[in-house]
């Protein structure tokens, strides 16, 4: 067991954990943050997305002792962001989730896209998302929350 | 109108509450005759014996007798009820019930969700719910202002009176809860209602898009464990020898113990949370007894499938002349031979299911299709009756059918390790390996078929012969489905088609196999639709038709919800599908499943090496669409699940009675780039009573992709999954 000191969606939060534990259950058991997903455990889903120093990372193969002092935002708190709160409104307006269950990851994916390019083509926002799995299905309304989401970020906004 | 008609014996009981209003409760009596009882629980927030509940708040919440994992019930089904109740649909929230009697679906007699049937079974249901709720809404205000109840009208949740006098529910639910159940109520005709029919968007979006909402794997009860099984290398393994020290080192490591499995024996690892809990499981050392257990082999079970394939088995169709195909020349026939694998369901939400055994009694939450058969397992395996066990519905992650056991064997695991833990809730988590490598697969099956063409172009003679492991043989549900040693589920698709073949024999083998086997999304259909529609398509082709001309002309006049669907599909892709780009074809295939009509056309070009699907347009017949935005998610998303037996990892196979693939690296579902880019969906507009809308979106789509690459590649594609195009 060792103790980290994390910075997670803005709050400082310190977790006494065994070093090997991968960055996803610290947030699910120990600091009780849910809305990020357990899928597959060899990062083959994208269900644990979160944002590590900003970037799209999954969780699950992440350990915690590789955090360092990298600020993490979680599902939980994207909506403090323009673009995330744009992207869960779009998610929402097109009616996307069915089970739901990876529209966490998909959604944390969705958000890392936009920030780096507000204004996605197809062939973006297919490798961007195409590591993310939903087995509903729901690809054909993901596609088109992200151009919705796109449409209503004012230039810039990211 | 027709619609299945709840149990004519069962009937309504209010209770009031005073603290949260007016409850409106169903009960059917059970098999004895005698009141369905109480289950005995304490409520989270409802009695469980409550459909409805209006509380003083307004808040009218709504129990869903079946499980939400993504098919939309849980919004349609309070829809349902409150467009006959007039209830303000702003205030309308959805809850899942747990299991109880009065929440067992009116024609299956167990709580479940199956067979597409949620809405098909429960329209009725939840439309008379509502209207005699909102009857004794009306006798309480048509009291208060000393008028009859005909001078009343309703709107959101509101009665009005002839002389501008109104009440809300809320107001008025303490005397409506006094007000007798009237025996028979009015329903709306369709054009009075305001919900049913209307595009409404899901009541569950929000959590589901920003963390908040809580699955099963998400539940945290004070003290909870974590526990995972180690399960055998061959299924039906046992447990010779645990060499544990190494795995209870580990911090945090609560117990290690064998159990029994439904085929077998486990070891059980249970832990103060997951990580700790999966990495002692890794550091086990087990020997594992597989004497006198089969050890089935992919390759070795093609063969044997093949070789009974040359052979007749039990009849499940014979009709017209069995002697048609000998006055077919050769060159008038096809013989063709189709490879299905065993395929995993992988809902997005690894499966589990949490257990406290207090002793007299236990407490169980499980995202359950099969609500009533896993609370009897819960209780079997803890010698406790079932309304012993609260059980809790939780929102689940998929299913697909994987939900719904009929041994209920993740169940009974979690309940079997709560027993040693008595007084501790434990959750038990199936990892994704668990998963894969766990069984309850769609079966393979092996498919052979001669068709004999007739002069005019259409199939003179079919002798079909299925062969695949049976889905129900052995289960309790054996009765229900299978018949002079056939299946049902095995032929549905075939042997109930809806294309007028006059001379067709189909016969079945039901081969024992060492594989657990599971109906999976659309269950027979699967395959039997993949079958015939590629065959059918062959044989437009051949007779140089348009690929809807041809099935129009082959389908019966009586197969309406297919000709309808057909003839919209005609007209919804005519702006498109002739007018395609070089190196881009057609697909198209139609598929009738649980009483749901589905016309697909796909265009599809190849990009590196894969089918690329740049539109699919699909015409469904569903009866009274319900909410028509929730019908178009179901099929603009149904159609990727259909892809999962299209991508080249589409398969789990066995060696040494091993299953090959692990996780999701190597049995690979379809990801955004395999799905078609867009769906546009069409509903034929229909007044019959609706019907199931979660399965048949998926037969259609595999079938389809593969006549377009037909088209491009000359190619007829038998082998699934499509490893090379």
């Amino acid at each position: 067991m060792a103790t980290y000191q994390l910075t997670v969606n803005g709050e400082r939060r310190e977790v006494n954990v065994d070093p090997s534990t991968p960055l996803l259950w610290v947030l699910r058991e120990d600091l009780k943050l849910t809305g990020t997903k357990f899928g597959c455990g060899i990062s083959a889903c994208g269900a644990c997305t979160v944002h590590v120093g900003g970037i799209a990372t999954r969780s699950c193969v992440v350990p915690v002792s590789h955090v360092g002092d990298r600020p993490i935002v979680t599902i939980e708190a994207v909506a403090g962001d323009p673009v995330g709160r744009a992207v869960q409104d779009a998610w929402v307006a097109e009616d996307v989730v069915q089970c739901g269950y990876c529209q966490s990851g998909q959604i944390m994916a969705a958000v890392a896209l936009l920030k780096h390019t507000p204004r996605p083509t197809e062939q973006n926002i297919e490798e961007s998302m195409g590591g993310n799995l939903c087995r509903c299905g729901t690809y054909p309304r993901i596609r088109a929350a992200i151009k919705s989401a796109a449409a209503q970020l004012p230039k810039g906004a990211a | 109108m027709t619609a299945p008609a709840i149990d004519r014996r069962g009937f309504l009981r209010v209770s009031f509450a005073a603290t949260s209003g007016l409850l409106v409760s169903l009960y059917l009596p059970n098999a004895l005759g005698q009141e369905a009882p109480m289950p005995a629980q304490q409520p989270k927030v409802y009695p469980p014996n409550a459909f409805v509940n209006i509380r003083p708040d307004g808040k009218i919440v709504i129990q869903v007798n079946r499980l939400e994992f993504g098919q939309g019930v849980q919004t349609a089904l309070p829809m349902v009820l409150a467009d006959e109740m007039d209830a303000d649909w702003s205030n309308v929230v959805g809850e899942l019930a747990p299991a109880a009697d009065v929440y067992k679906d009116p024609l299956f007699g167990i709580q479940i969700v199956g067979g597409s049937g949620s809405i098909a079974h429960s329209f009725q249901q939840y439309r008379e719910l509502g209207a005699k709720t909102r009857a004794m809404l009306i006798a309480a205000a048509a009291d208060r202002w000393n008028i009859t109840p005909d001078k009343c009208r309703t709107e959101a949740s509101k009665v009005y009176g002839p002389n501008g006098q109104s009440a809300t529910y809320a107001e008025l639910a303490g005397d409506a809860a006094r007000k007798p159940v009237p025996a028979k109520v009015n329903l709306k005709s369709p054009a009075e209602f305001r919900l049913i029919g209307k595009r409404v968007k899901r009541i569950d979006s929000r959590p589901k898009c920003d963390g908040s909402l809580k699955f099963g794997l998400d539940l945290d009860l004070p003290g909870m464990k974590v526990a995972v099984v180690a399960h055998p290398p061959v299924f039906g393994g046992r447990v010779k020898k645990i060499v544990d020290d190494e795995a209870r080192r580990i911090e945090g490591v609560r117990d290690v113990f064998e159990i029994p499995l439904a085929k077998g024996t486990g070891v059980a690892v249970v832990a103060d949370k997951f990580w700790p809990a999966k990495q002692a499981r890794s550091r086990l050392k087990i020997d594992w007894d597989l004497t006198g257990v089969e050890q089935p082999d992919s390759t070795e079970l093609w063969t044997r499938y093949k070789q009974l394939g040359a052979t007749p088995g039990n009849v499940a169709v014979n009709r017209g002349d069995a002697k048609a195909m000998e006055k077919i020349a050769a060159g008038n026939r096809i013989v063709a031979e189709y490879e299905f694998p065993f395929l995993a369901h992988t809902p997005m939400e690894p499966l589990n299911t949490t257990v406290r055994f207090d002793g007299d009694r236990a407490e169980a939450w499980a995202g359950s299709q099969f609500q009533t058969v896993d609370q009897m397992a819960v209780a079997e395996v803890l010698g406790l009756k079932p309304e012993q066990v609260t059980f809790h519905t939780e929102m689940a992650g998929g299913g697909f059918g994987r939900r719904a056991v009929t041994d209920s064997h993740i169940q009974r695991e979690a309940a079997t390790i709560a027993k040693r833990l008595r007084g501790t809730p434990v959750k038990l988590i199936w990892t994704r390996e668990d998963d894969v490598q766990g069984g309850y697969y769609r079966p393979m099956h092996y498919h052979r078929v001669q068709v004999g063409i007739g002069p005019d172009g259409l199939p003179a003679a079919w002798q079909h012969v299925v062969v695949g492991q049976s889905l129900l043989m052995g289960t309790p549900f054996e009765s229900f489905a299978v018949k002079n040693g056939v299946d049902e589920t095995a032929v549905e698709g075939t042997s109930d088609t809806h294309y007028n073949i006059p001379n067709l024999q189909l016969w079945v083998h039901h081969p024992k196999v060492n594989v657990p086997v599971l109906w999976w999304r659309s269950v027979g259909h699967t395959h039997n639709a993949f079958v015939m529609e590629t065959l059918i398509d062959e044989l437009a082709t051949r007779a140089k038709l348009d690929p809807i001309a041809y099935r129009l002309k082959l389908l019966k006049p009586d197969a309406k919800k297919l000709l309808s669907t057909l003839e919209l599909l005609d007209k919804a892709t005519a702006s498109w599908r002739n007018k395609l780009p070089p190196g881009h074809a057609l697909g198209v295939s139609c598929h009738e499943s649980f009483e749901t009509g589905v016309a697909c056309a796909v265009e599809v070009s190849i990009e590196n090496k894969r089918p690329r699907i740049h539109r699919a347009t699909v015409a469904v017949n569903c009866g009274i669409a319900v909410n028509p935005l929730t019908i178009e998610s179901q099929f603009q998303a149904g159609l990727g699940f259909g892809l999962t037996q299209l991508v080249p990892k589409g398969a789990i196979t066995l060696k040494n009675g091993m299953v090959e693939q692990r996780n999701f690296d190597g049995y690979t579902p379809p990801y955004i780039i395999d799905t078609p880019m867009a769906v546009d969906v069409h509903i034929v507009p229909s007044s019959e009573a609706p019907t199931g809308c979660g399965e048949p979106p998926v037969p259609v789509i595999s079938p389809a992709v593969v006549n377009a690459l037909a088209r491009l590649t000359g190619k007829r594609y038998r082998t699934l999954p499509l490893v090379s195009i």
